[in-house]
């Protein structure tokens, strides 16, 4: 500690510490300033009308009038949960099964094909989804159900743009899996099975449980595919095929051409939404700390 | 971890395409995102700029901003030093920024109410709205009753209009459009009526809803919907009240759902404004209208 360029390494260490702090201070800041900027922008709405009324108004007619209208964002949040959460449902285990076949099941050669298509179907625009949703799925969903712009291909459509998500960090976390555990399962004499249930999954959870967490928080917040084919029309869904509006699509909608109190409202439905998003990530903390798990 | 940062690489690509449907890339218009930040570096360019370069810049109607924008580029090459710079974001917008200086001249494809009489309008063209159905359908036409029947939920399969046993699949426009505003004036009902079973935004996305389905019937721009089924869209355009939804009846006044569409100013007018309404009201730019099968105003 008597080396003389030891005071030259603690100035730099501190020099690098308070540029790191400065960085996640900035980073930190800009998610507050939307907040910020979010809360000012809603804040005419929330003030004349306060929050309880978003959720209990029977409709959404923002913009017949002042105060007469209907600014219920309840059937749009239910949207929001309902074609996110089918995603994730679909998503998650299907995004696991790949990541199984990437790490273990599936024959080498395959494998970084399967990888690379997955990348590539990750890159795909989500105005390029929504179109293929609206010209392809939904007229195979009105052959079963009309209308077919529904539910159901709002679902679809999210689970292909959050599969690459789901499947590609459950593979990063199989693999962080450490090797001295897998030999040790190796030596025991586990069958590939056993250590899979027995030792690659529990092991991996917190990592395949931040997959699902990141892809939700993309489902979320996912505009434009939803926008093209889930038919937008502002109800509580009945079945699968029944269309329904989400926030974000409600938002993309409507900002452009909303004024005033409508636009206010909208703010709120965004507000709504980042609620919406912090809880998951709540949730998933809590998961991801709770005992007996890494 | 390279993964995460991959993906969070992804989810950026893929933002900028979220950003508002209204302008389409067929009309060659920047989205509001990149509109920004071009008046972001406009603002640069004009602050180093002398006297003798002028900005105009025109916001509003996503019905009208198409032809304003080639009007705009035939207006700069013959005045060089004069930007023009076109955004959309609905008539409410064209108002509301022409009156607060935002922008100097608003875009607004409708007439103006009598609370607007602060404002004076050009107009520059004027556009019919048409009822369309996929091309296979066998419906040729359909009554005001039964069009105010069926957007009210009161009929509900083509069989009790002469068509196929099929549900009809009801497009309604989201709240805020002046399309949406001038179909409900017309047919005397209020949003609160509507039962529909797609909402959509702009016209490029109704034609494209109709087109997919054979069994939905939706109201778009007589231009753009004329425009799209000279391009081979799967749509057809239905005469209203008999009367056929064609630029020549538009042009003639008799084909009823039909609006001005207007370049809106707050007088007294900004430098610069006035010879461009003088163009874009001219015949220079007549040909400009009809290919976006507009109908010239009569001069």
């Amino acid at each position: 500690m008597s080396n003389p360029s030891s005071s030259f390494h603690r100035h730099a260490d501190r020099l690098l510490l308070w540029t790191l702090r400065l960085l996640s201070a900035l980073a930190a800041l800009i998610v507050a300033l939307i907040l910020l900027f979010v809360l000012r922008e809603a804040w005419p709405a929330l003030h004349q009308f306060g929050p309880v009324r978003f959720l209990r108004d029977p409709g959404w007619h923002p913009a017949s009038g002042d105060g007469d209208g209907g600014y219920g964002l309840l059937p749009m949040l239910v949207g929001t949960l309902l074609s996110s959460g089918g995603a994730v449902l679909l998503a998650a285990p299907l995004g696991l099964g790949s990541a199984l076949f990437a790490t273990s099941y599936g024959p080498p050669p395959l494998r970084g094909l399967h990888r690379q298509l997955l990348q590539l179907l990750g890159g795909i625009p989500s105005v390029v989804v929504g179109f293929w949703g609206l010209v392809v799925l939904t007229p195979l969903i009105r052959q079963w159900h009309p209308p077919g712009q529904s539910l159901l291909a709002g679902i679809l459509c999210l689970t292909v743009m959050i599969l690459p998500t789901t499947a590609l960090l459950s593979e990063q976390a199989l693999r962080d899996v450490p090797a001295p555990s897998l030999q040790a399962a190796a030596a025991l004499g586990l069958s590939r099975r056993a250590t899979l249930e027995g030792v690659v999954l529990p092991v991996a959870r917190g990592g395949l449980l931040s997959a699902v967490v990141l892809a939700s928080g993309r489902a979320l917040g996912e505009t434009m595919a939803v926008l093209m084919v889930a038919g937008n029309v502002i109800q509580v869904p009945a079945s699968l095929f029944d269309p329904v509006r989400t926030l974000t699509a409600n938002i993309a909608l409507e900002l452009g051409y909303a004024l005033d109190l409508h636009r206010a409202v909208l703010f709120v439905g965004g507000l709504l939404l980042m609620g919406v998003v912090a809880v998951v990530m709540a949730l998933a903390a809590g998961l991801r700390s709770s005992p007996g798990h890494g | 971890m390279a993964i995460p940062d991959l993906l969070f690489g992804f989810s950026m690509a893929v933002l900028p395409q979220a950003g508002p449907p209204a302008a389409s890339a067929r009309h060659r218009l920047r989205p509001i995102p990149l509109g920004m930040v071009g008046m972001l570096l406009m603002g640069v360019m004009v602050g180093c700029d002398t006297a003798s370069h002028q900005k105009l810049s025109l916001t509003g109607s996503s019905t009208v901003a198409p032809l304003v924008a080639e009007i705009a580029k035939r207006y700069e090459a013959s005045h060089p030093g004069t930007r023009v710079d076109v955004q959309t974001g609905g008539s409410s917008r064209g108002i509301v920024d022409a009156r607060n200086g935002t922008a100097q001249i608003g875009l607004v494809s409708r007439a103006l109410k009598p609370e607007e009489a602060d404002l004076q309008a050009t107009t520059i063209a004027i556009d019919g709205i048409a009822l369309i159905v996929n091309g296979a359908n066998p419906v040729r036409s359909l009554s005001n009753d039964q069009i105010r029947a069926i957007y009210t939920g009161a009929l509900t399969n083509w069989r009790q209009v002469g068509g196929l046993d099929a549900p009809i699949t009801v497009v309604n426009k989201a709240e805020g459009r002046s399309t949406l505003e001038l179909f409900l004036e017309h047919f005397q009902l209020d949003s609160r009526q509507i039962k529909a079973s797609v909402v959509i935004g702009d016209n490029q996305q109704g034609i494209l809803t109709v087109a997919a389905d054979p069994h939905a019937l939706g109201y778009v721009s007589i231009g753009t919907a004329s425009h799209e089924a000279k391009a081979g869209a799967a749509i057809r355009l239905l005469p209203l009240a008999g009367i056929a939804p064609c630029l020549e009846n538009v042009r003639s006044g008799r084909y009823p759902l039909s609006r001005p569409l207007n370049l809106v100013i707050q007088p007294p007018a900004a430098p610069g404004v006035v010879p461009f309404l003088a163009f874009a009201r001219s015949p220079e730019v007549n040909d400009l209208v009809e290919s976006q099968f507009f109908v010239p105003p009569a001069r």
